[in-house]
């Protein structure tokens, strides 16, 4: 029974954390930034809660549990809302969803104006 | 186990870093340190159970909480250009 639990905590610990060696690869390699955002909630969703779930697995009293448990609450409420509020800003701060081309050469006009 | 897990997260991290620092947008930048952040959580709840000390979870819970308000008031700051105050 305890091997059975330790390796199906192995498995989602180690797909967590190739999930979030994906998410990086997407905020650095996808084009524009409202794709960037589809590669970060990679980590947020499948990424966390996979290697909460394998921490919990591996739990030795119930208090740990219990604080991972709160962990996987906050992160549940927490990140689509730092996700839609980040895509709201970038959409009232001129960025477009359209052409990943244009929002280029966004840069140099923000560091002027600053 | 838990080594193996803690290295491939140090790497999904520094590679996030790579877009805070590149990033043409200040949301690009505010993206990136985000998603830092949520990696730092996990990272520190992975570290207590690396070393055997589960108070670390504590740690992990007022990061998760902390990196949240950080990204709100950074996203609100940069909207308006200050957090609130009569103008």
């Amino acid at each position: 029974m305890s091997l059975a639990i330790d390796i199906l905590s192995g498995i989602c610990l180690f797909t967590g954390a190739v999930l979030m060696i994906i998410s990086a690869l997407g905020v650095i390699r996808l084009p524009d930034l409202f794709t960037r955002l589809h590669g970060a909630s990679i980590a947020d969703t499948g990424g966390a809660f996979l290697l909460l779930i394998g921490m919990v697995l591996q739990a030795d009293t119930f208090l740990v549990a219990i604080k991972l448990g709160l962990i996987g609450i906050v992160l549940f409420f927490t990140a689509p809302t730092a996700s839609h509020a980040v895509a709201h800003a970038a959409l009232i701060g001129g960025l477009s969803p359209d052409d990943p081309k244009a929002n280029q050469g966004k840069d140099e006009a923000e560091e002027d104006r600053t | 186990m838990f080594s193996l897990v803690t290295f491939l997260v140090v790497i999904a991290m520094a590679m996030t870093l790579i877009r805070a620092v590149r990033g043409p947008t200040p949301y690009d930048r505010i993206l990136a340190v985000n998603v830092h952040g949520t990696m730092t959580v996990l990272l520190i709840a992975l570290a207590g159970f690396l070393t055997d000390r589960p108070d670390f979870l504590d740690l992990s819970l007022a990061y998760a909480l902390l990196n949240f308000v950080g990204t709100l008031a950074a996203l609100k700051f940069f909207k308006h250009g200050h957090l609130g105050e009569e103008s």
